[in-house]
Formats: C-alpha cells, sequence, structure tokens
C-alpha cells in the first residue's frame, strides 16, 4: 500500500514540477512575447489571412463573447451531422452505424462543452472519422474556448480600465498552435512508445489461452487520449475509458495520463499569478484549491484502501482494498485517487468503474463536480473561482466597512446580479434534472417514450438515486464521467442532460467574463489601508469558506439522501 | 441636545409593535422579498393548521403541532417587522426632538406692499411664513424659521439644535449669516429673510428619510438584495426539488416540514434586520448631530478615500496666537514689546488681541492711545499700525512688507532680525515685524496651537485608509510645519476657494473618494463636487445646499465620526449577512434527519446534535430562528462597533465572531430550545 500511495504523490509532484514552466511559457505566448514556438507564426498567419481576419482587433467583452458562441454553434452543428451520418463517411473499418439524432445531439454538445459525457460506447458508437475529426478536433476547440475566455478575465483583471480585452480569435488560435498541440503531440509520442495503438486498421481477431476468439477493436487511440486528458476532456476511445488495457495499458501510461489533465489547470494558477503580476494572490487561490482537493482525497483514498465492510463482514480478507470495479495493474489506492483528480478537474476520464467505489467516495466524486473550482477544467476551473470570489469579496468587503472593491474595480449590483445567477444556476440544474427524473421514475415507471424508466436504474434505493443525481452533477460539471450503471443511451436522459450541458457550460463562462469585462470598464481606484486585500490568507479562507457553505447549503438533503444514506446503511 | 440612548423606551415600543402589524400588508412586505416568502409560508401553514384542526386529519401532523409551526413562522414575519419599526421609531422620535423646538411661534413678519418691503410689522403665526418672506427678531425672540439674515449681527443661543450653550454671533453677509427655526436670539436686533418653504427645511427631509416615505434603497443594499434573493431562490429550488427526492425514497414529507425547512434556511435573520441596519445608520447620524440629506450619503462615507479639512477651528484651535517677542540688537525687551502692545491696542483681529494678550495687564494698563490714529491692514501695504500724537509711526506686517518700507528710508534691515524671522517661518510660525518710523525694532512670533489629540484622530484615520488633506491659506513652509505636527498626510497651502475645487477634482480623477466640510458660500462649488460634502449649520444656505449632510454642531471634527458611521452601517449588513448564513449549517443537522430518519433510519447518523424526535427539531429550528431576530436587534441598532487595525484584521476578526461564531451559536441555540421542548413533548 505505501508503494501505492508513494506512487499517488510523485505523480502529484511531478505535475507541480511541469505546471511551474508550462505557466511561466503560457505567460510569454499571451503577453505576446518571444518563445520558442514562434516558428507556428507562419501557419496562424496563414489561418488568419485565409479566413480575413484581423487577429490585431481589440474586442470588448460582449464581442469576445459573440466570437465563442458563434464558433461552438458551428461546431455543434458540424458534429451533429457529422455524427448522424458517420456510416456515410469514410475511415469505418468495423461499418458502425450513424448515430440516432437524439443520440448525436447528446454527443455533439457533450463534446462541444469539454463534457465528454459518452452515451455511447466507442468501439461501436462511432467511425475513426468522427473520432477524429468530430471528437478529436472537439477536444482541442472545446479546451482552447475554455482558456481563450479565462485569458480574457486575466487580461480584464490586469488593466486599469479599458474595454479593450484583446482579439478572440488570436488568443483562441495561440491556445491551440502554441499550447494544445505541441503538448498532445509529446504526450501521444509517450503513448505509442507504451503499446497504445495509432493505426486506422479494424478490428483484430486474437486467440485467447482458452481458446476463444475475441475481436479487438483497434485505432488512431494515443493521439486521441493525449488531448483527451490535456485539455481535461475524459471521453475515452473504448467504452471503458482509461480502464480499458489499449487505452491505458500500464502504470507509465496512468502516471502521464495523470499528469496530463491536472497540468494546465494548475499553470493556468500560476500563468493567473504572473499574467495581472499578483502572484501572492495565485499562490492563495492555488494553496485554497489544494487543501479542498485533500480534503476530498483522504477520505476517497482511505475508503478504497479500507475495502468494502460489507464484505469485511463476510470476513473476507482485503488486502489490496476495495477492488470491485478495479484494474488489478493500477490499484485502490492510485484509482482513488484518479477518481478525485478527474471529478475536481472537470476531465471525467475514469481508470475504475466510479459505480463501484465506495459510498464515501462516491460523495467525494459528486462534491469534487459540484465544487468544480478545486483547480477545475481548462480554464473554466478558475472562472467557477472566479465567481465565487465575487461573492466573497461582496460579503467581506461590506465585513470591512468599505464598498466591495476587486483589483481596484467596485463590484456594485450589477455583477453581484451575474454572479448570483451563476452561482444559482449549478444547483437549479443538478436538483432540477435529478428531481425530473425522480419524478418520472416514480410516477411514470412504464412510460415508453423515456425507455421504461423502471429499467434505468442497475441498483434501486439510494444507489440508485446517486447514479441519477451523479449524472446530472457530471453534465454541469462539464466533467463527462458516469455513475454508469445507469440505462443512459435513451431519449430521455440525451435530451435532459443535453440542455443541462449547454447551460452548465456557456452560463458559467459568459457570467465570469462579462463580470470581469464591466469591472474593468470602470473607473480604477487605487488601493488604501482601508482597502480589502484579496491576496491574503484571510481572504483565501473566506473564499473557501463561501465555496464550502454555499455547496453544503445547496446538496446537503440531496446528499443525505444519496451517497449519505449510503454510507450509514452498509 | 439629550440624547436618549436607551434602545427601547416604552412608548417607541409601543407604537412599533402597533407598526409590526401594519407591516403585515403584503404590499409593503414584497419590498423585502426574503420576509415576503416567509409570510406567504405562514399563511400556508395557517390553512394546513386550520385544515388540520377541523377535519381531524392527521395526515400533516397533529392540529396542535401545525398551529405551533405556524405561530412561530407568524412570530418570525412579526420580530423581522418590529426590528423596522423600532429603527423608523428611534429615528423619528429623534428627528422630532428636533423639530419640537420649531413648533409654533409669533413670526414678526415684515410687511410687503408690492415689491417693497415697509417697516409695517404684523405679528403672524410661524407657520404662515413661506421662502422669501422676511421677519425680524429682537432680543428673547425665538427664530421662527430657517433663513439668513439680511441686516445687522446678534448672539444667538443655539444649544436648542446642537447642545452647546455658548452663544453665537450671526452677523448679515459673509458666511456666518444662517439662523436656525427654533434657536434664541440673545442680543440685538436681525432682519432675517425665509430661506425654505414650511415642511421643507434639511429635518424635514430627514423624517421623511427615516418614516420611509422617501428611502430609496442605496447601492450596497440592492446588491445584497440580489444576493439575499439569489440565496432564497437556491433555498426555493432545494425545497421544491426535495418533494420528487423524497417520493423517490418513499418518504412522506409534511407541508409544515417543507416549509419549516425553507423558512430556517432562508437568510432571514440578514433579511428581518436589513432595512433596520440601514434606518439605524442614519438615525446615528442624526444622534451625532448631522442631518443627511439621503441614506447613500452615510454610505458613501465609509467608502471615503480622502478628508480635506480646513486648517483653523479643525487643526488648530482658532487663530494664530503671538507667543515671543524678539527684540533687535540695541533695542531693550521692555521697549520692544511696549511698541507691540502699543500697536496692536486698537486692532481687533486676533492676531492683534493676542499680542496685547502676550504683552501682559502690567505694560498695556500703562498705555494710552487717545490721540493716535489707527493706520489698517490693506493688502497693498501688507502692514498695520499706528501713528501716535507725538508723530511716532509704528508699523508691524510681512518681513517683505516692512522690508521695503525700512529700504525706502534708507535703513537696513538689521541680520539677526532677518535670521529669526527664517528661524521663526522654519518653525512654522508667521513673523510679524514690527518697525518704528521705517526703523525695525524686532519681530513678534505668531503661532498656530495644534488642537490637543488631534494627531491621534489622524492616526486613526490613517488606519481606516483615509488619507487627511490640511487646507490653509498659509504659505507653504508654514503649512508644512503644521502639516507635520499635526500628522496630516498632504496640504493645500495658500489656498484659494478653486484649488480646493482643483484638488478634489483630481482625486476624483484617480479614482479617490472624497469627503470635505464648509461654511462659506464660495465653498458651496467644493462641497457639491465632493463625494461627501458636510455643510455646517452655521453656514450659508448656499453652502448647504450643495453639501448632502448638515453638521448641527457646526464642529469641524464631525467628519471622523461620519466616516465611522458610514463603516459600521456597511460592516453590520456584512456581518449580519455572514451570521444568517453560517447559521445554516447546524439548521441542516437539525432538519434534514429530521425529515427522513422516520423512513431512512440509517440517516440517524447525521443526527449530529442528537435532537429528542422529528418534531422537536423542526420546532427548535424554527424557534431559534425566530428570536434570533429579536436578540439581533439591538446589534443591528447599535452597529457593529468599527475598529481601525486594518482591512485584513478587520475581516479576520469579523469572520471569527460572526462566521465562526454563527456556525457554533445554533448548534447550541438549538440543542438548547430542543431539551426544552422535549419536556413538553
Amino acid at each position: 500500500m505505501t508503494t501505492e500511495i508513494s506512487g499517488v504523490i510523485a505523480t502529484y509532484g511531478i505535475t507541480l514540477l511541469l505546471a511551474w514552466p508550462l505557466s511561466r511559457y503560457i505567460v510569454k505566448v499571451f503577453r505576446g512575447e518571444r518563445t520558442w514556438s514562434d516558428f507556428m507564426a507562419p501557419l496562424e498567419r496563414l489561418f488568419f489571412k485565409i479566413s480575413g481576419i484581423n487577429p490585431k482587433e481589440e474586442m470588448d467583452w460582449k464581442q469576445h463573447m459573440k466570437a465563442l458562441l458563434t464558433i461552438n454553434l458551428v461546431w455543434f452543428v458540424y458534429a451533429f451531422f457529422a455524427l448522424m451520418f458517420q456510416d456515410k463517411l469514410p475511415l469505418n473499418p468495423d461499418g458502425n452505424p450513424g448515430q440516432s439524432a437524439d443520440l448525436a445531439f447528446n454527443t455533439a454538445i457533450s463534446f462541444v462543452v469539454n463534457c465528454n459525457l459518452q452515451h455511447y460506447s466507442g468501439e461501436t458508437g462511432v467511425t475513426y472519422f468522427t473520432q477524429l475529426f468530430v471528437l478529436a478536433f472537439l477536444q482541442f476547440v472545446s479546451a482552447a474556448t475554455g482558456i481563450a475566455a479565462l485569458i480574457v478575465v486575466f487580461k480584464a483583471m490586469k488593466e486599469k480600465t479599458t474595454t479593450r480585452l484583446g482579439n478572440f480569435w488570436d488568443i483562441f488560435l495561440k491556445t491551440i498552435t502554441r499550447i494544445l498541440l505541441p503538448l498532445s503531440i509529446v504526450i501521444a509520442l509517450i503513448f505509442i512508445f507504451n503499446g497504445m495503438p495509432a493505426s486506422f486498421a479494424g478490428k483484430d481477431t486474437v486467440v485467447t489461452m482458452q481458446g476463444d476468439t475475441i475481436n479487438v477493436s483497434r485505432g488512431p487511440v494515443a493521439g486521441f487520449v493525449a488531448i483527451k486528458h490535456l485539455g481535461t476532456n475524459g471521453g475515452g476511445f473504448f467504452g471503458a475509458n482509461s480502464a480499458h488495457p489499449l487505452e491505458n495499458p500500464n502504470y507509465v501510461t496512468w502516471m502521464t495520463e495523470m499528469v496530463a489533465q491536472v497540468v494546465i489547470p494548475i499553470a493556468m494558477v500560476f500563468a493567473l499569478g504572473m499574467f495581472i503580476q499578483r502572484k501572492k494572490f495565485a499562490y492563495v487561490i492555488f494553496g485554497i484549491m489544494t487543501i479542498g482537493m485533500i480534503g476530498l482525497l483522504i477520505p476517497s483514498m482511505q475508503a478504497e484502501i479500507a475495502g468494502n465492510p460489507a464484505i469485511a463482514h463476510m470476513g473476507i480478507q482485503q488486502a489490496t482494498g476495495a477492488m470491485e470495479g478495479k484494474e488489478v495493474r493500477f490499484g485502490a489506492a492510485a484509482t482513488g485517487y484518479w477518481s478525485t483528480v478527474t471529478t475536481i478537474i472537470s476531465t471525467g476520464s475514469v481508470c475504475g468503474w466510479h459505480d463501484s467505489t465506495m459510498p464515501m467516495t462516491g460523495l467525494m466524486q459528486l462534491l469534487g463536480m459540484m465544487l468544480n473550482c478545486l483547480y477545475g477544467g481548462c480554464g473554466v476551473g478558475i472562472l467557477n473561482y472566479y465567481i465565487y470570489i465575487i461573492i466573497a469579496v461582496f460579503i467581506s468587503g461590506l465585513m470591512v466597512g468599505r464598498t466591495p472593491e476587486f483589483m481596484g474595480h467596485k463590484l456594485e449590483a450589477r455583477e453581484v446580479k451575474i454572479a448570483a445567477i451563476i452561482t444559482l444556476l449549478s444547483p437549479f440544474l443538478i436538483l432540477a434534472g435529478t428531481a425530473l427524473s425522480s419524478w418520472v421514475l416514480t410516477h411514470h415507471p412504464d412510460a415508453n417514450w423515456a425507455v421504461k424508466p423502471t429499467a434505468w436504474l442497475n441498483n434501486p434505493g439510494y444507489h440508485g438515486f446517486s447514479e441519477m443525481l451523479y449524472e446530472y452533477t457530471s453534465a454541469n460539471a462539464n466533467n463527462g464521467s458516469g455513475f454508469e450503471g445507469l440505462g443512459d443511451g435513451n431519449v430521455f436522459w440525451n435530451v435532459s442532460t443535453g440542455f443541462v450541458l449547454i447551460l452548465g457550460r456557456f452560463l458559467p463562462i459568459i457570467g465570469p467574463v462579462a463580470i470581469a469585462g464591466l469591472m474593468a470598464s470602470k473607473k480604477y481606484i487605487p488601493e488604501s489601508a482601508g482597502t480589502l486585500k484579496t491576496d491574503s490568507l484571510t481572504f483565501g479562507v473566506m473564499t473557501f469558506a463561501v465555496i464550502v457553505i454555499l455547496t453544503a447549503l445547496s446538496y446537503f438533503p440531496a446528499l443525505a439522501l444519496g451517497p449519505i444514506a449510503e454510507y450509514f446503511s452498509l | 441636545m439629550k440624547h436618549d440612548n436607551k434602545l427601547f423606551p416604552k412608548e417607541l415600543v409601543m407604537e412599533s409593535l402597533k407598526q409590526s402589524f401594519v407591516k403585515l400588508n403584503p404590499k409593503l412586505m414584497i419590498k423585502n422579498p426574503v420576509m415576503f416568502t416567509v409570510e406567504i409560508g405562514t399563511a400556508v401553514m395557517l390553512i394546513v393548521a386550520l385544515y388540520a384542526l377541523f377535519t381531524g386529519n392527521r395526515e400533516q401532523g397533529s392540529a396542535a403541532y401545525n398551529i405551533a409551526v405556524f405561530v412561530i413562522l407568524f412570530l418570525t414575519v412579526l420580530f423581522a417587522n418590529f426590528a423596522e419599526a423600532i429603527a423608523e421609531a428611534r429615528g423619528k422620535a429623534q428627528a422630532e426632538s428636533l423639530r419640537k423646538t420649531r413648533e409654533e411661534t409669533p413670526a414678526k413678519k415684515v410687511e410687503l406692499i408690492g415689491e417693497i418691503f415697509t417697516n409695517e410689522i404684523k405679528i403672524v403665526s410661524s407657520a404662515t411664513l413661506r421662502k422669501g418672506d422676511i421677519f425680524v427678531c429682537d432680543p428673547g425672540d425665538i427664530i421662527p424659521a430657517d433663513g439668513e439674515i439680511v441686516q445687522g449681527l446678534a448672539s444667538i443661543d443655539e444649544s436648542a439644535i446642537t447642545g452647546e450653550s455658548a452663544p453665537v454671533i450671526r452677523e448679515a453677509g459673509g458666511d456666518k449669516s444662517s439662523v436656525v427655526g427654533g434657536t434664541k436670539v440673545l442680543s440685538d436686533h436681525i432682519k432675517v429673510r425665509v430661506s425654505t418653504e414650511p415642511g421643507e427645511s434639511f429635518l424635514d427631509k430627514m423624517i421623511a428619510l427615516v418614516e420611509g416615505a422617501s428611502r430609496q434603497k442605496t447601492p450596497n443594499e440592492i446588491a445584497l438584495t440580489i444576493l439575499l434573493a439569489s440565496f432564497t431562490l437556491v433555498f426555493i429550488i432545494v425545497c421544491v426539488t426535495l418533494k420528487p427526492f423524497a417520493d423517490y425514497a418513499q418518504t412522506p414529507i409534511t407541508i409544515a416540514a417543507f416549509i419549516s425547512l425553507f423558512v430556517c434556511l432562508i437568510p432571514t435573520t440578514i433579511g428581518g434586520l436589513l432595512s433596520a441596519i440601514g434606518i439605524a445608520g442614519m438615525d446615528r447620524a442624526l444622534r451625532a448631530n448631522v442631518i443627511t440629506k439621503s441614506g447613500k450619503a452615510v454610505e458613501t462615507a465609509g467608502d471615503i478615500d480622502v478628508l480635506l479639512l480646513d486648517k483653523t477651528g479643525t487643526i488648530t484651535i482658532g487663530n494664530r496666537k503671538a507667543t515671543n517677542f524678539y527684540a533687535t540688537n540695541g533695542i531693550s525687551s521692555e521697549e520692544f514689546i511696549r511698541l507691540c502692545a502699543l500697536s496692536s491696542l486698537s486692532d481687533e483681529t486676533p492676531e492683534g488681541k493676542s499680542i496685547v494678550e502676550l504683552a501682559g495687564k502690567d505694560i498695556v494698563n500703562k498705555l494710552s492711545v487717545s490721540g493716535a490714529s489707527m493706520v489698517k491692514f490693506t493688502a497693498e501695504t501688507r502692514s498695520s499700525g499706528i501713528d501716535l500724537p507725538d508723530g511716532n509711526r509704528i508699523r508691524k506686517g510681512a518681513y517683505d512688507a516692512i522690508k521695503r518700507l525700512a529700504e525706502r528710508e534708507g535703513f537696513s534691515f538689521p541680520a539677526e532680525t532677518l535670521a529669526k524671522v527664517e528661524a521663526i517661518s522654519n518653525d512654522g510660525g508667521t513673523p510679524l515685524v514690527v518697525s518704528l518710523n521705517s526703523k525695525v525694532q524686532g519681530v513678534i512670533e505668531l503661532q498656530d496651537i495644534i488642537k490637543p489629540g488631534i494627531s491621534e484622530r489622524f492616526d486613526r484615520l490613517r488606519k481606516m485608509g483615509v488619507k487627511t488633506v490640511m487646507v490653509t491659506g498659509d504659505n507653504p513652509l508654514t503649512a508644512k510645519y503644521i502639516a507635520n505636527k499635526a500628522g496630516v498626510d498632504d496640504f493645500i497651502a495658500e489656498a484659494k476657494p478653486e484649488d480646493k475645487m482643483s484638488y478634489i477634482r483630481k482625486e476624483q480623477n484617480e479614482g479617490r473618494l472624497v469627503a470635505m466640510m464648509g461654511d462659506g458660500t464660495n465653498d458651496a462649488p467644493a462641497l457639491a463636487q465632493a463625494d461627501v460634502g458636510v455643510a455646517m449649520n452655521s453656514g450659508t444656505q448656499a453652502a448647504k445646499e450643495a453639501g448632502n449632510m448638515v453638521d448641527l454642531d457646526n464642529d469641524p471634527t464631525k467628519l471622523i465620526e461620519i466616516v465611522e458611521i458610514g463603516k459600521q452601517l456597511l460592516m453590520t449588513r456584512g456581518t449580519l449577512t455572514t451570521f444568517s448564513i453560517a447559521n445554516d449549517v447546524a439548521k441542516y443537522f437539525a432538519i434534514v434527519p429530521a425529515l427522513f430518519v422516520a423512513s431512512i433510519p440509517a440517516l440517524q447518523g447525521i443526527n449530529i446534535m442528537k435532537l429528542h424526535s422529528p418534531e422537536t427539531a423542526i420546532l427548535s429550528a424554527v424557534i431559534f430562528n425566530a428570536i434570533i431576530i429579536p436578540m439581533l436587534i439591538p446589534l443591528a441598532l447599535r452597529g457593529v462597533a468599527y475598529k481601525p487595525i486594518g482591512a485584513s484584521a478587520l475581516l479576520r476578526r469579523n469572520l471569527l465572531i460572526y462566521g465562526v461564531g454563527g456556525i457554533i451559536a445554533p448548534f447550541i441555540g438549538i440543542k438548547l430550545i430542543d431539551m426544552l421542548i422535549a419536556l413538553f413533548m
């Protein structure tokens, strides 16, 4: 067990070591300084020349959001039709069929919003063409969308008074050419050398030692898995995600995938401090996020290592921890770590089945997604944290007897209104969604249009409730992991989660950008002794308290009926 | 004025209790979204309770239990209304006591014939006076209305308004021409023009503000209301979605439990006290004898970054005083002092008087100025003095003026006196050179006396983050010296009225909020430009119109108090919001297990307070939720104490008291109430 825990600590350590130089590099790229990656510049110029975009044209926050939403809509339409008609498109050696309209709707949205909630299995639901040119493509651009939105907020926070916040297309393209693409290539190479497939050939046939003949799916896996983690997307090439031996062959790939999904979110926190030249502010945020992560991680790993008490009651020893639904090559502790990281970061890839984890771990996974701001997804994690900062600034500003100010700008009714709506949104989407499914399940158990809700849940009772709660939580957090055990491949779940996905993605991006943009256009107020210091530890603790209490208050009754009730019943 | 510091005087409580019921009117309640939802919940509970009572149906719990829940919820609404009512009543009582001074008094109105004021005087009631009317006052008269002296000078007893017993001088023209209704003329005869229509004086405006008729929410209050409304919405979502969740878990939840959960979760504590806090802020300002024209002004005062203070009267006591005589070599000290005193005997300026004072009675009593002619100060000569009957001419004035005078007559300026002049200037003093027949005799040192304790107050302001700026007509050298000695951060020397204005503009352009105090008509533009402009009540009408507060005490240091009142107002809102939200944690631990434990016994595990039964748990949570409102009314009215210890330390302190305290207190409170109820159930 000590080896397993040291492996976890080493993985986190490597992540930090890599995040630091990466953050410096990111800051250089977005400040427009010279970097080694300037060889990409001609490619970028070509792109702008063809598209007729002037990358020097400065935009205000509204223009940024207009550009962001427009291009996202284009991608959605493209993905929707490509998925529906993928059987007519090339690169389909296994002859997989086109997706139904509701499944294509859900899949397209889910990849556009960086969620990757997969209501299909990679082996049968998509083709190599859609895997590469729809899904992997969206994994790049959706991650870049989040980062670009965050850079706009960085620029707004940095300036004293301005409405000119850079050019969206310029920021967006550079995110891909300078950050995501080069890093993905390196990661993909590591994967290939560790045995991950990268080919366009169809299924292979293998005769096992028992003498059975089985078909093994293959494909261009390595490149897909690289951006899947780097872009905190999490959608698996195969149905079994990173528990699949060809998607995560050994401990080296396990560590690489683990590092890849956390490195950008952490680097963005450091980059925040460097970009706006308030390093202490970023360190405090990093500290609070890390404490939050450890707070979720320890109970999870402890529960997984200790094993299932129900099995222990039967007198069976569990020396390796709770092994149901886990891969032997990773073990209980590592899977516990992965499950925490993948839920706090909005990746949502899995290396073991969350449905089989202990109720305590399930609770932590849910909390991780409900908070959705401990490091968080590419760009969007800090955007979510930003909203909590605004609420904390407002309350603590009043507490020190001054009209609240943040980064030298007054926080007034308009900004508070936006922050309040965004805070309200998550509980609304998660609870209303779960309430809807619970209501359909109890009152229309045999509705044919919803493919017989009685058949949805593999498990009755609290665990079944957790499955539904998890699905909406995952959709709202744009996480994409599933508790599984939920029959979600039907119209009801495809459509309802689809809408949760859209709202849960774009409003929490628009909100912080709008607040930051509005604030940046206000008069700059120099700091005085009476100004609340937002880079102090005290303020960090205040933000943490706001995050914890708001989350607890919103979800406590729902969690009580799910994982908490299950925990106390075991 | 006597300030009644009792929080709940009996007669106000009775009136407020009545108002608590009047305010139940949904039209009034809807202004406060948090309490409005509680009122709806209470109405629903009334129906449920009546249903249970008359049908005997036990599906929703016993009638007694439902009635109990209804009564507690009803009390919650009443308590919140009471908080607002008592704050209003206190503010109103305070304002009324000021208004009492201006009850109907006879006014000696000067009759107007056509366009011309005659000398005909008619006794009319003060209530009939209109703006522009002219009345006269003789010794012993109560001034019938606010106005400006157009003719004459009088000493006036303003103790009815300010509580200050020493009479003040008011005279026509200049900045001391304003008189206030209700004050008493002690001597002399004045003619006054009425400056406000009846019912439109500042006091009347203030009373209207407190009463709520014209009370508008301040920007911070609006923002906070939005935040509280969104919390309320979150809890509506939590409670509504709980129904299908409970259906899934096959747990019936009673309406009483739903409404109790909802009412406990929404921020009723701050919601109930919010308007009381705002009114109490204005009331505290009024108790400090400051009349505010809007609630916003008080709030803005808390944000002030820069404070402009006049040197004279604020930082220094009155005017400069003579502190030393330095005779030129060859002239006896005694002779020099005699000359100085002689030159100042008929000099009525404060400096002149202080020279005579310093010279001492022994010398002064021997002097005589009969037959002498006084030479007044002019801007041209920049000196004053006396021509004695024996032909001697004594002059005193600024260094360069006397130097010019001496040199014209062929005398040189003595080196040792020049050295002294420089030394005095470097010490922040004002040198006054004295000459006899154009020959320099010596120099008088005039010094400013800095008010005791003023530098501590500036220190306190600095810790609050407020920069203090001294405004003075002195030369830069003197100004710098006094600024250093008094501990102000910056100064404007040789200030002309427009300098104040441009300084304010400059600071505002850099994003700072500026407060200033003024009384003269030439202060009016700056008062209007400043974010917080406090006009002295003794000031001109123009100054009072331009500012957004009026200080009845005419106390220039009042600004410091106003800043603290503003900060207190915001802090009280912030801390009570924190307290209110923090309370919810304990309430959840009381109610959630109570909701589900019947059908999910495992959830007994989260009943960490070990409450007696689901009913007692719910009742004790709502009771705690209700009684915390009246318990916090004193805090809301008095305001959270402001300590100038820096923003971070202040946040830490308030987080500890109201955040951590807010989490712990309800655990203890609910448990105690539960133990008490368990005795009866």
